[in-house]
Formats: structure tokens, C-alpha cells, sequence
């Protein structure tokens, strides 16, 4: 039996050092590291509901040592026993109540979050609009203003709020670039606003975040962001350098399949809304469910592809 | 349908599991005709309507599926231990974690529940057997052969790999061609009107066959968790019915329920499979609640604390349960002000959960409490639970939950409450009515080692889960690591948690290993008290007999087998002269297994999209109902002798044994 | 420690559990477990009907045709009344004969809805036409099925009456396809509100 315990013990050691350790570079918790006013809302969130539950599970969790050792059944503990002791009103206030305010202080901030994140992060700078196509398996990105597009990378300038609209050219899947912010859903015929920003300059991680099935774990993409004048400035190229999105092209992209990082210099007009269209858009109430319609009327404004379409019919 | 594959092939795991499987059906096969056994089978198990052994065959139903949830769970610990890993090419990775998620719950988490039902409730309110015992058998052959149907689909065909949800579109016949998704759809559609006849089955048992003498203020508290749970079943699992024969309709007859496409609606799919999932989880949970009412009031040597509070929660649970589900897709953009409502009925929810924690540790405030088996498996269920709800809180705050949602820490929450909550409860609940239905206790030293094993694997697996969401990794990936130029610092922890799942899973060898014991070497229950218990259940012999109470027992109060006790001691009690009668019980039926052989014909063909074969099983199930329909020749009595000759064997072996004692 | 002497309700009683009122109590809890399998449907409906994906739309209902439907499956629930007064009469013959044309009435009603389905079919209005035409045939089609099973439930009855007699047994068994086929009456009433007025309005 020694030699296990003594396996054992090492065996445990160890595991706690490869923990502390992976724990060590605080960089790589990047929820907890975000780069943007977005992800600082939804982390300052966070840390309130962490303070709140371990007010009330750190107690409970020592109530439970005490009680566990002190009422034990060996011969010679004194504690007292009292059988039919089995009710007390002042407890039950105290269990009740205490959670009670708990969760109704969680619930403020959490109403004052979600209402907060449904406006642009900041409202004395004009914000940008990109769409954002996800496909199987790779993400497609069309700038209606720049009228450029890229796959499995984006470009933003820093500083600048940025409304991603977001919809799928076949199955759910959701958008996801943690160290800017929370995630959105991308579905098929709707277009969902997502409100995000980068403080600074920097690169940083995306992923697909809802099973769309075989290729799923490879989508990930970049997001970059620069300057304002870095970021004209790789619009330019593009616009300059790159082939164009053709019909066909896009329909390649359609085929089931990984795609390396891509620019075009131009895509077919209205190529996003015809996406959305195509896959159920008429029948879905295309209102930006977490922007404010500030943005529709933007989208409206920059593309003029979709003034012929009718945005709020309800057919 | 392209039935060119219609075996699996080309995986060596594959042919491995096809060779077992033949040679495990051999042998049965063999073992049954040498020993000629076949009449017994027929007669003691497959045509039984007693509810103890239809108990026992879920009880053995759900180990064994827990056995495979769990070799699923190890195959993914395994391919995610590094980064890059070719263990499992993505498609196969996709079929284990669907495979792993559906057996956990409905096949594993269901069925253990209803074990515990039905080994335990009819005892426990001096009842002779459920309301309606043919029917509880349908219902075990309905689960057990819509289990069958799923598991089948690794060698035949192909197994679904959409996650254990399976939402459109990813679910449509465009992108999920085959028989896999339709093993998933009729595999449950079958096992879920099993379902749905338990939970009417167990509310009309307790609201109408208590002995007379119990009101409902009376009952246990683990009967009430069942009557709470059984009303949350009738709610949920109308509504999974529906969808799934709506995703049916879209796959099979090319409907547009849920396709992109002629107007259809992925979103409501999502909505309605959630308005069945949330209270399904709270449908597992509560009976694991009712476990724990009864072990720490028993080991606490002391009433429960609290009782029509209990109550109070458990049902307010049930009710609440209802209005949270749109926490399952806070990212699915339904707007601030429902994602606010939801998000504050989500944690008023933890209130009474949380009461109840409190509730049990007052009960053993001033008690005095001993640590058996079941008592150890409580005192692992508080801490770990009271984590996984305060995560459960922490996601419920749906701005929060934007950066925790489909990464690993939601796996780790829900994991910890499951595992913490539901399955340390049921392992609870077998260790402590364990010798009730076989007659002997499970060995102490080999349960320790499992039990700590359970322990130790469980942190060391989940708690990095939670650090992984925090560092950005998604679920339901096969790989990481794997995008040129993203390492994101994933690999350490990835490898300790593989760790923490083989210990969970020696862990699991231990408490097999301790029931293979425990046959031969286990303590055997005499007395039919196994642990000095305080409810009826401990008031008859272990095995009960087949009529359970020669007499329906009168009650006094709550814990009515306890004071007895205590009057009895103190020479208060008063004994009245026994009268027996005949005992008026169900006979056994062969109607519910061939019901459900005409289900698997159904759904199998169905899954292979063969309309002629799946409405012939149709067919067949609506002429067995008929056929059963005609007969009324379904019960016999118990004569007196047998009673007689059964409660005076059983009491001479009582006095025997404390003779031996003195 | 003895224990099975302990208790001593005298079980003269043991049939103290009505197995009859048991059976239609369960009944009724299923027949509400039936009402949310419906309201599910209608749910979906509510969401799809006017996804008509430019194909046959609610106006293009014929009137005519649900409205004797409705008329129909009305008089059939009400001779199915008669035929419990019957029973409780003890009237086995007259029992039967109300049965009988309660079962007739219920088939006429499925034979109409047949021919409204395949009408549509024929017309180009599948269940894969769109949205609304899929929740449409799911809907009004799983309340057919539910009347066929219905018919075929009554007919089987009908035989046990006439071998048995009435018996406590044979009235539970009457007293429970009654409650069955006046559920569905009562559905049809929202699918004919809900569905069809609403529809070629």
C-alpha cells in the first residue's frame, strides 16, 4: 500500500504543477483579458457575479466542514443531539432572503448589461458595418462601404465601433472573437447585428462557436486591428491588388470545404442580402435584434442594392 | 436511401465491437439453451409486470449504458489529450460526443431514475405494486428497445453526429443524409412514450394507491421528488414528441418544419427542444434531491429539516423549470428584453435549490451522523454541486454568458451539476436501497476506492474545463491547435483533464468489481432494516416479496416506520392480531415485449426510410394494443398459505439471526 | 425486530383501490398530455401559416367541405352521448346501435378528410410545398389519425360489448373512448377556428 500512496502523491503533485503552471501566462485567459469596451462590460459582469455566488457558496461550503465534523456519531462526542429539532422560521428567512437580494442585485446589473451591449460601444464615433457570411467551413466578411471582401480574416481600425451583421449560408453557427467580445448566432434567411470594437491595435482570435458538422473545428479566422489610416490603406490594396468575388467564385466558396485566407477586390452587388434572402430572409423579421436600427438605416444608406427591397414587410 | 454502407466499416474499434457484439449474443444464447433457461426468462423477467424486477432490469440497463457514455467519454479524452491528434478523424469524433450526450441522459440518466421509481416508491407509500403494471412494463420494453435502436447504429448504418440535440438546419436530410440522424430521432421518439406512460403511471400510483392511512403530508420526501418529477415528465415530453416527429416529417416526407428554405423555421426547432431539455434536466435532478432527503435524514439519525419547505422547492423547481428555457440560446439574438426575463427566471431557480442545501445541513445539525456509504456520496454531491450552481448562476447573466456560451465552460457547469447533482445522487440512491431489492449491502473497502477514484478524476477532469472556456476553447471540436499559426495555450490543460476522465473511469471498474463482490460476499440484509431506517420500505424482508405488504401497513405520521420502532421499544406498542386475505395481483404479460419488437420494426424502418417496413411495425404496435384490448383475464389472487408460509419464514429468519447475535 | 405483524388495517378492504376510477383518471391525465401534443402543433402553426412560399394559401380552403366536416364529427360526438345514457341505462341493444352510428359518422368525417388532402395534392398543395402546407397536413392530419385509431378502438369495443355485456369493466372502457372522442371533438373545434375560418378570412 505505501508504494501506491506514494505514486499516488507524486502522481497528484504533478498534475497540480502542470495546472498552476498552464495557469501561469494570464495572457492566454483572454475572456478575462479583453481588448475592447464590449468585452470589458462582459467581463466587469462577470467578476460581479463571481463576488456575488461566493458570498453565499463560501460560507455554505464551511458551514458544511463544521457541521460534518462536529455532529459525528463516535462514542465520545459531546456535541448535543436533538432528534426532532426540525424547523426554525429566523433560517428560513435568512435562507430565503439572503438569495433573494442576491439574485435581485445580479438581476440589475445583468438588465443594465444586456440593454447597454444592444447600443453602439461608443456614440461619438461613427461606426463601420461589415457582413459576415458564415459557410461551410469557412467565413466570408463583404465591406458595403469599401465594397471589398475577405474570408477567414477581417481587418477593423481601431477605436471604431463595428457593426457586424451576421447571417449563414446553410447551418447555424455562431460568431465568436473572445478578446473583443461576446458571441452572436449566424443563421440562415436572418441578419443579426453584433456590436464590437478594438481599443488598440492587435491581432486576435475568432472562432466558430455552434457544430456546423465536419470542418467545424477548423474555422477559425483573424481579426486584425489597425489604424484608421492603416486600415484605408489595406482597403486601397485590395481594392488594387486582389482578384474579384464573381458569381461563380462565390459559389465555390459554397462547396463544402476548408479555404485559406482570402481578398477580393469586389464582390457582386448585394451579394449578402441575396444570401440571406435565398436561405428564408423573406419570411424572417429582419430587424438587427442587438443593434439599433441607427445601423439598418446605415445599411440602407451605404448600399444602395438594397433600397429595392422592402425591409419590413411581414409577408 | 443508399444502403451500400449499410454495415459500418472500415474503423479497427468498429470490427472490434462487431466481433464482440456476435460473441456476446453467443454466448447469452448458449448459457440460456445449456442451462435451459429460456422458460424462466419468458416467465420471471421478459413478461413481468412486478414493479421490483422492472426496477432491476432498468438498474442493469442504465450501468450498462453508463459503461458506454463512459467509453465514449474516454475515446474524446483520449483525441483531445494533445493538439493535432489523428485518433479520430472528425466525422468519427462527431458520432461520440452525439452518442456520448444522447446515452447520458436518456439512456442512462432516465432509466436509473426510473429504477429508483420503481424499486422504491409502491414500497415506500405501502402500496402492492404502481396503478398500472402492464404498463410499466411497456414502458421498460419501450425504453429498452428505443436504447437498442440507438446502439445499433455504431455497426449498422452509421451513428447520428449532430450533437446530442441535433438542431436544424445541420440536422436536415441536406446536411445530415443517412440513416445516423433518423437511429437518433426514433431511438428516442420510442424510449420517450416510455417516458411519458411512467410519469402518469407514478402520479396516479402515489395520488390514489397510498395505504389509506397516509396523506400526502405523510409521504417521504423521495415519493414527492417522483411526483414532482412525473408532473414535470407529462409537461416536457408531449412537446419532445412533437418535434421530433416535426423533424421526422421535414427528413422522411420533405416537410419544411425546420429548413431553410419554402419558409421554414430553424430557430422554432431550437426553441421547442429546449422547452423539453430544460425541464428534463430538473425532471433527472429532483428525484436526485429526494435521494438525499432520505439518506441524510436516515444517517443524520434525525427528521429532515424542513419538510414542507422541501415540498415547497421541489415543486416551485418543477414550475419555474418551465419559464428558463431560452438560457440554452441567450446568443441566438431573441433581444435584450427576453433575454432579461429569462436571465432572472434562470436564477430565481437557484433559489430553492439552494434552500434545499441548507435544509440538509440542518438536518444533520444536532444529529448524529454516520458515514455509510450512501452519506459519502451526499457529502461529495454538496460541494461540488453548490460550484456547478453558482456556475449555473454565473451563466445566467446573458451578457456574461455571450462569452461562456457552446465553450468548455458551459461543458464544466453542466457536467458538475449532472455528475455532482444527478448520478452521485442515483449512486446514493443504489448504495442505500441496494440491499432492499437483492439482499445484501455492496462492499465498504471497494466502494471507498471507487468513490475517491469518482473524486479525485471528476475535479481533476472538470475544473480545467472551466479555465479552458476562459481561455477560448469551443466545444464540440476534434482537435485544436490545428489553424496554421493559432496555438492558444490549450494543451496543458487538455491533457489533465484526459487524466481526471481514466480515473473516473478505474473509478467505475471499482464499483463494478464491487458488485460482482458484493454477490458472493456481501453483507446480507436479514432483518430487511438494512441501516435502521426511518420509512416503510425498511418495514418488510429484503428481497420484498412479491405482494410486498401482507398487510397494508397503517401510518401514523411522517417517518412512520421510525416511531414504530421507537413505540416498539418502549413497549408502547400495541400489536393486533394478524388476519390475512388474499392478495389480488397483476399476472404477467407478454403484450408490452412484443409491442415493443413491433416498435423496433418501426423505427428501424424508418431509419432506413423503408415506409414499407416501418408502417408494418406501426401496424403491429396498434394490433397488439388491440389484441390486448381482449383481455380481460389479468389478474389472480395470492392465496393465504402463500402469505402465510412467506411472512413466517421470514420471521423465523429474523429471530435466528438474533439469536445467533445474543 | 418484528415488522410485518406490525400493522394491522384490515384488508377486507384491499380492493379499497377502485381499479375502474384508477384507469380513467390515468385517462385523463393523458388526455392532457394529448392537449399539449396538440398545442405544440398549433404552436408551430401559429409560426408558419403564412409561409406560403407562393404556393396555395388559407383563403384557398374549401369552405363548403370543412364545414360539414365539422357537422359531422359535432352529431357524431353527440350520438356518442346518447350511447353513454344508454349504458348507463343498462340498455346493451340501444348502446350499440348509438355506437355504431357514432363510429359510421366518425368514418364519413376521416373519408372527407381524405378526399379534402388529396384534393390538395392533386392541386399541387404537398406537404414539401411549403411551411405552411407541412404544419398544415401535420396539424389537421394528426387529429385524422387520432379519429381513425379512434374508430378502430370503438369497433373493437364494440365486439367485447357484445360478447360481454355491460359490465363495470365494459362501462370504464365505453366511459373512456367517450372522453376520448369528445377530446377530439373539442381539438377539431380549434383546428376549425384556428385553422380554417381563420384562414379564409
Amino acid at each position: 500500500m505505501r508504494k501506491w500512496t506514494k505514486l499516488a502523491k507524486y502522481s497528484f503533485l504533478t498534475l497540480l504543477g502542470m495546472v498552476l503552471l498552464a495557469g501561469c501566462d494570464r495572457s492566454k485567459y483572454i475572456v478575462l483579458d479583453p481588448k475592447g469596451p464590449v468585452g470589458h462590460e462582459e467581463l466587469r459582469l462577470i467578476i460581479i457575479s463571481v463576488i456575488l455566488c461566493a458570498v453565499v457558496i463560501i460560507p455554505v461550503i464551511g458551514i458544511f466542514v463544521y457541521i460534518a465534523i462536529r455532529y459525528r456519531d463516535t462514542p465520545d462526542n459531546k456535541a448535543p443531539y436533538q432528534p426532532e429539532w426540525a424547523d426554525s422560521k429566523v433560517l428560513e428567512v435568512i435562507w430565503w432572503g439572503i438569495p433573494v437580494v442576491i439574485v435581485a442585485i445580479l438581476g440589475v446589473f445583468t438588465a443594465k448589461t444586456t440593454l447597454n451591449l444592444t447600443k453602439p460601444p461608443v456614440k461619438d464615433v461613427k461606426p463601420i458595418v461589415i457582413q459576415v457570411t458564415s459557410l461551410d467551413w469557412k467565413w466570408m466578411f463583404t465591406y458595403p462601404d469599401k465594397k471589398i471582401a475577405t474570408v477567414n480574416y477581417a481587418e477593423i481600425p481601431a477605436g471604431v465601433p463595428v457593426q457586424f451583421v451576421l447571417t449563414s449560408s446553410g447551418t447555424m453557427n455562431s460568431f465568436w472573437v473572445p478578446q473583443l467580445g461576446g458571441q452572436e448566432y449566424t443563421m440562415p434567411g436572418m441578419s443579426m447585428g453584433l456590436w464590437l470594437q478594438a481599443d488598440k491595435t492587435g491581432e486576435y482570435f475568432g472562432s466558430g462557436a455552434n457544430f456546423t458538422g465536419k470542418g467545424f473545428a477548423h474555422m477559425q479566422f483573424r481579426v486584425k486591428s489597425v489604424t484608421q489610416e492603416n486600415f484605408n490603406k489595406w482597403a486601397d490594396s485590395v481594392k488594387k491588388n486582389s482578384p474579384a468575388l464573381t458569381n461563380q467564385g462565390y459559389k465555390n466558396l459554397e462547396k463544402p470545404g476548408l479555404e485559406k485566407e482570402l481578398s477580393f477586390s469586389s464582390y457582386p452587388k448585394g451579394l449578402y442580402e441575396d444570401i440571406v434572402n435565398k436561405h428564408g430572409g423573406t419570411y424572417m423579421d429582419h430587424m438587427n435584434h442587438m443593434g439599433d436600427s441607427s445601423s439598418m438605416s446605415d445599411m440602407k444608406k451605404d448600399d444602395k442594392s438594397m433600397s429595392g427591397m422592402d425591409m419590413e414587410h411581414n409577408k | 436511401m443508399d444502403t451500400s454502407h449499410f454495415f459500418v466499416t472500415g474503423d479497427p474499434m468498429i470490427y472490434g465491437a462487431d466481433v464482440s457484439i456476435v460473441l456476446a449474443v453467443v454466448a447469452i444464447v448458449f448459457c440460456l439453451t445449456y442451462f435451459k433457461k429460456w422458460g424462466w426468462i419468458w416467465r420471471e423477467w421478459i413478461t413481468t409486470v412486478d414493479h421490483k424486477k422492472i426496477g432491476i432490469m432498468y438498474l442493469l440497463a442504465a450501468l450498462l449504458m453508463l459503461f458506454r457514455g463512459g467509453v465514449d467519454a474516454l475515446l474524446m479524452r483520449a483525441q483531445l489529450a494533445v493538439p493535432n491528434a489523428h485518433f479520430l478523424e472528425s466525422e468519427h469524433y462527431n458520432e461520440i460526443f452525439t452518442t456520448h450526450g444522447t446515452i447520458m441522459i436518456l439512456f442512462m440518466a432516465m432509466p436509473f431514475m426510473f429504477a429508483l421509481f420503481n424499486m422504491v416508491v409502491p414500497l415506500q407509500i405501502g402500496a402492492r405494486d404502481v396503478a398500472f403494471p402492464a404498463l410499466n412494463a411497456i414502458s421498460f420494453w419501450l425504453f429498452f428497445i428505443g436504447a437498442m435502436l440507438f446502439n445499433l447504429s455504431f455497426v449498422i448504418g452509421g451513428s447520428p453526429n449532430a450533437g446530442w440535440l441535433s438542431y436544424p438546419p445541420l440536422s436536415e436530410s441536406a446536411f445530415s443524409p443517412g440513416p445516423g440522424q433518423n437511429y437518433w430521432i426514433w431511438g428516442i421518439q420510442i424510449s420517450g412514450i416510455g417516458s411519458l406512460a411512467t410519469g402518469i403511471n407514478f402520479v396516479v400510483t402515489i395520488l390514489k394507491m397510498r395505504t389509506p392511512s397516509m396523506r400526502l403530508r405523510d409521504m417521504p420526501l423521495f415519493t414527492w421528488s417522483t411526483l414532482a418529477s412525473s408532473i414535470a415528465i407529462l409537461g416536457a415530453f408531449p412537446i419532445l414528441t412533437v418535434t421530433l416527429a416535426m423533424l421526422t416529417i421535414d427528413r422522411l416526407l420533405g416537410g419544411h418544419f425546420f429548413t431553410s428554405t419554402a419558409g421554414g423555421n430553424p430557430m422554432m426547432y431550437v426553441n421547442l427542444i429546449w422547452m423539453w431539455g430544460h425541464p428534463e434536466v430538473y425532471i433527472v435532478v429532483l428525484p436526485a434531491f429526494g435521494v438525499f432527503s432520505e439518506v441524510v435524514a436516515t444517517f443524520s439519525k434525525k427528521r429532515i429539516f424542513g419538510y414542507s419547505s422541501m415540498v415547497f422547492s421541489m415543486i416551485a423547481i418543477s414550475v419555474v423549470s418551465y419559464y428558463t428555457w431560452v438560457h440554452h440560446f441567450f446568443t441566438m439574438g431573441a433581444g435584450a428584453d427576453v433575454n432579461i426575463v429569462f436571465a432572472i427566471c434562470t436564477m430565481i431557480i437557484a433559489i430553492p435549490t439552494g434552500v434545499k442545501v441548507f435544509n440538509w445541513l440542518f438536518t444533520m445539525f444536532r444529529g448524529r451522523v454516520r458515514i455509510t456509504q450512501p452519506m459519502l456520496w451526499f457529502y461529495a454531491f454538496v460541494p461540488c454541486f453548490l460550484v456547478g450552481g453558482a456556475t449555473g448562476v454565473m451563466l445566467a447573466a446573458a451578457p456574461a454568458d455571450y462569452q461562456y456560451h457552446n465553450s468548455y465552460f458551459l461543458i464544466a457547469h453542466f457536467h458538475q451539476v449532472l455528475i455532482g447533482g444527478v448520478v452521485f445522487g442515483y449512486l446514493a440512491g443504489m448504495y442505500y436501497w441496494f440491499p432492499k431489492i437483492f439482499g445484501f449491502k455492496l462492499n465498504d473497502r471497494l466502494g471507498k476506492w471507487g468513490f475517491w477514484l469518482w473524486q479525485i478524476g471528476f475535479y481533476v477532469c472538470f475544473m480545467p474545463q472551466y479555465a479552458l472556456g476562459f481561455m477560448g476553447m469551443t466545444r464540440r471540436i476534434y482537435t485544436y491547435n490545428a489553424s496554421a499559426g493559432w496555438d492558444m495555450g490549450w494543451a496543458p490543460l487538455n491533457m489533465v483533464s484526459t487524466v481526471g476522465a481514466f480515473l473516473m473511469g478505474i473509478g467505475f471498474i471499482f464499483q463494478v468489481w464491487q458488485i460482482v463482490y458484493s454477490i458472493k460476499h456481501g453483507e446480507r440484509d436479514v432483518t430487511g432494516d438494512a441501516w435502521d431506517g426511518r420509512t416503510l420500505e425498511w418495514s418488510i424482508p429484503s428481497p420484498a416479496p412479491v405482494y410486498n405488504f401482507a398487510i397494508l401497513p397503517e401510518v401514523k405520521g411522517r417517518d412512520a416506520w421510525w416511531y414504530q420502532k421507537q413505540e416498539m421499544k418502549n413497549g408502547d406498542y400495541q400489536e393486533k392480531p394478524v388476519k390475512y386475505e388474499p392478495i389480488h395481483m397483476p399476472k404477467n404479460t407478454g403484450v408490452p415485449f412484443i409491442m415493443a419488437c413491433f416498435f423496433f420494426i418501426a423505427g428501424f424502418g424508418f431509419t432506413f426510410e423503408w415506409m414499407w417496413m416501418g408502417v408494418a411495425g406501426l401496424i403491429g404496435v396498434v394490433v397488439t394494443l388491440f389484441v390486448r384490448s381482449f383481455q380481460y383475464d389479468t389478474d389472480y389472487y395470492i392465496p393465504v398459505e402463500e402469505i402465510e408460509r412467506t411472512e413466517n419464514e421470514y420471521r423465523n429468519r429474523v429471530l435466528s439471526a438474533q439469536q445467533t447475535a445474543n | 425486530m418484528q415488522q410485518s405483524a406490525s400493522a394491522h388495517v384490515s384488508n377486507h378492504d384491499h380492493g379499497h383501490v377502485d381499479q375502474e376510477g384508477l384507469k380513467i383518471l390515468g385517462f385523463w391525465i393523458f388526455l392532457v398530455t394529448d392537449c399539449l401534443l396538440f398545442a405544440t402543433l398549433f404552436a408551430a402553426y401559429a409560426v408558419l401559416h403564412t409561409h406560403t412560399n407562393g404556393g396555395f394559401t388559407g383563403k384557398e380552403f374549401d369552405k363548403p367541405g370543412f364545414i360539414i366536416e365539422t357537422f359531422i364529427l359535432l352529431i357524431s360526438s353527440f350520438t356518442s352521448g346518447i350511447a353513454v345514457l344508454f349504458m348507463h341505462k343498462g340498455n346493451k341493444k340501444a348502446l350499440l346501435g348509438w355506437l355504431i352510428v357514432t363510429a359510421a359518422l366518425g368514418a364519413v368525417f376521416v373519408g372527407l378528410e381524405i378526399n379534402e388532402f388529396t384534393n390538395m395534392v392533386h392541386e399541387g398543395a404537398t406537404i414539401s410545398t411549403s411551411a405552411f402546407l407541412t404544419s398544415f397536413f401535420t396539424l389537421v392530419g394528426t387529429h385524422g389519425l387520432h379519429v381513425t385509431v379512434g374508430i378502430f378502438w370503438m369497433i373493437g369495443l364494440m365486439i367485447q360489448l357484445s360478447r360481454k355485456g355491460i359490465t363495470n369493466v365494459t362501462k370504464r372502457k365505453i366511459s373512456v373512448i367517450s372522453l376520448y372522442w369528445h377530446f377530439l371533438d373539442a381539438v377539431w373545434i380549434f383546428i376549425l377556428t384556428v385553422v380554417y375560418l381563420m384562414g379564409v378570412m
